[in-house]
């Protein structure tokens, strides 16, 4: 085992033993922490294939994360009311359960990637960044004028959605939830990696000229990746909703957006494990940091610049080496 | 002379017509003509700047003529992009190296195969673990004699051992015709050789459109041979002919053998 898979290995393992320790020393805090985790390492394990693998800098990404935040909050809000969500052409109601919610999370962050970035991808560079951008401004003063749905004050839900044979009021048990997601994400994305639309989506960032010279149209190859990566966002952002059970425009906002893509360059841009790293130390700073000075993010605007300047790999890079090509 | 022309058409791979191309005051391509029959390599050669790799580009697709047509297979492709063309079995390599840096070699020939392939779009699998792929890839990278280096990152290679993975893609794509841009270029003369011994075989596979600074290999290699200056297409004949024409003596040979 190389020293990044035992890296891997060491976090991942920290990220289950933490909350199962703490659960016996009565610390529900802390539980919590390692569950904002697990889901923001999810959103970030989603960005991660667009970026790492394809080389696409969205910064519309709080689009998809807010979209399955949304998609909780208003299916959950039917329920909590009792009132369907439509009654024509055909009855829907809303509901309390999460496979429904990840689904219906899922697949509308899946469609909205599909829309924006089959516009934003007939660009490039700083054009791209600025068009994902946009979208993500636009959905964010969308939600703030939908008053409907809680507008600028967003939508709150009095209790946690169920999942079948679970009780996810216990907060270790919904943590279990959230780590069992993000192990079957960072199972699948290295799977991706690994397969022949890691290969080409890759060898696409590196040289577009080569994969085309090969007869592969890169726009099909970006745009799969695109909606891949929105749909996995989307799903983080459905737990993260369900983890505050409260979802409001700010899930939207570009910051959320930033936050992600932070999570990624500091754990290391396209290491499978890079958003778990980034997303642990962006909670561990944010909670030792901020209680010292509200300024917190000061210093984490510091350590970027340091990774960014002299750590090309994040984190992991760091720590572990370039990056073996695949094996 | 002997009529290079072709009137029936027949085994005529590749068809350039009246082909122009201007970039701001600077005419690249003027009214070229040429074409690539079946079993031949032909050597495009030319002064720096003459235009050689701006014609070969939009052969492959990358540039759009100004005016002018480009017929593959016996079918105009003016309308198709470079995936189409290359999907018709158009295989090229780049003067200036275009391949996955970060890949290893054999990843490099992989993608090749893949894209002749196709099933680009499956996400499970392992694909360096795919037996048919690699298979593929690696008898490629055996013909270029590049075998033993492909476990090496691709950065890592010299600028010859590029162009040779160059040719070793090309390959995998299992191609009707060859655009090959200065493929001898960094290689030094050992491999200058063996790739001209390669060439010489490749020729019976697929048609080689070569553009070539080595006149060693120009010589040893070309069915025909037609030489550019400043866009324009001065000449086209057997090596023969254009040896002894005394505008090439003038304007190309002259500069590169002195007396
Ligand atoms: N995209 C471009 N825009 C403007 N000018 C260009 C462009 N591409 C090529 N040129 C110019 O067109 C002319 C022909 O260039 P080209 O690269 O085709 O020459 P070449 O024959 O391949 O030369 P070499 O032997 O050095 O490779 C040159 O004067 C070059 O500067
Ligand atoms: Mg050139």
């Amino acid at each position: 085992m190389n020293r990044e898979k035992l890296l891997n290995t060491a976090v991942i393992l920290l990220l289950l033993a933490i909350p199962l320790w703490a659960h016996m020393a009565e610390e529900p805090f802390l539980i919590t922490l390692a569950t904002k985790v697990a889901i923001l390492a999810l959103a970030g394990v989603g960005l991660n294939i667009a970026l790492g693998i394809g080389g696409l800098v969205s910064l519309g990404h709080a689009a998809f994360f807010g979209i399955g935040g949304y998609a909780m909050g208003i299916l959950a809000a039917h329920a909590q009311n009792y009132e369907p969500l439509a009654e024509w052409p055909m009855l829907i109601e809303g509901t309390n359960q999460m496979p429904v919610i990840w689904l219906v999370a899922v697949v509308a962050s899946a469609l909205a990637a599909l829309v924006i970035g089959a516009l934003s991808l007939r660009t490039s560079g700083v054009y791209f960044i600025m068009i994902t951008l946009a979208f993500g401004q636009m959905l964010y003063y969308f939600a703030i004028s939908w008053t409907a749905y809680g507008g600028e004050d967003g939508l709150s839900i009095w209790v946690r959605n169920e999942f079948p044979g679970l009780n996810t009021l216990v907060p270790l048990e919904f943590f279990l939830i959230c780590y069992v997601i993000l192990c079957a994400a960072l199972w699948f994305a290295a799977r991706l990696a690994r397969a022949p639309f890691g290969l080409a989506l890759s060898a696409a960032r590196q040289c577009e000229a080569r994969v085309e010279t090969v007869g592969i149209t890169p726009y099909q190859l970006r745009l799969t990746a695109f909606v891949i990566s929105g749909a996995i966002t989307g799903l983080a952002g459905a737990l993260f909703a369900d983890l505050n059970r409260f979802v409001s425009p700010t899930m939207l906002s570009w910051h959320t957006s930033g936050e992600i893509m932070i999570f990624v360059i500091i754990g290391g841009v396209g290491r499978l494990f890079g958003p778990v790293i980034g997303a642990a130390l962006f909670i561990l700073l944010e909670h030792l940091l901020g209680g010292i000075s509200d300024y917190w993010q000061i210093y984490l605007g510091g350590l970027l610049l340091i990774i960014v300047l002299y750590a090309r790999g994040g984190v992991i890079g760091a720590i572990s080496g370039r990056e073996v090509a695949h094996d | 002379m002997t009529d290079m022309t072709d009137p029936s058409g027949a085994g005529q791979v590749l068809k350039v017509s009246d082909l122009s191309k201007s970039f701001g005051a600077l005419q690249a391509s003027k009214n070229i003509t040429l074409d690539l029959r079946a079993g031949e390599i032909h050597a495009l050669i030319g002064p720096n700047g003459a235009g050689k790799s701006t014609l070969i580009k939009q052969i492959s697709g990358e540039l759009r003529p100004d005016s002018g047509s480009v017929s593959l297979l016996g079918r105009p492709v003016d309308d198709l992009d470079r995936v189409a063309r290359a999907r018709m079995g158009l295989g090229r390599t780049f003067q200036i190296s275009a391949l996955a840096m970060e890949f290893t070699v054999l990843q490099n020939a992989v993608l090749g195969a893949l894209g002749a392939r196709g099933g680009v779009f499956r996400f499970l699998g392992n694909v360096m673990r795919d037996k048919a792929l690699v298979a593929q890839a690696e008898h490629a990278l055996e013909r270029v004699g590049l075998l033993s280096d492909a476990k090496r990152r691709t950065a890592d290679l010299s600028h010859g051992q590029r162009r040779q993975l160059e040719v070793a893609v090309a390959l995998t794509l299992q191609p009707k015709l060859f655009l090959m841009d200065e493929p001898m270029a960094g290689l030094g003369a050992g491999g200058s050789q063996a790739l001209t011994g390669f060439l010489d075989t490749l020729r019976h596979e697929a048609p080689i459109l070569l553009v070539e600074h080595d006149m060693d290999a120009v010589f040893a290699l070309a069915d025909r041979i037609s030489v550019l200056v400043y866009g324009e297409v001065i000449a086209t004949g057997t090596t023969e002919e254009i040896r002894n024409n005394a505008e090439v003596q003038r304007a190309y040979l002259g500069e590169e053998e002195p007396v």
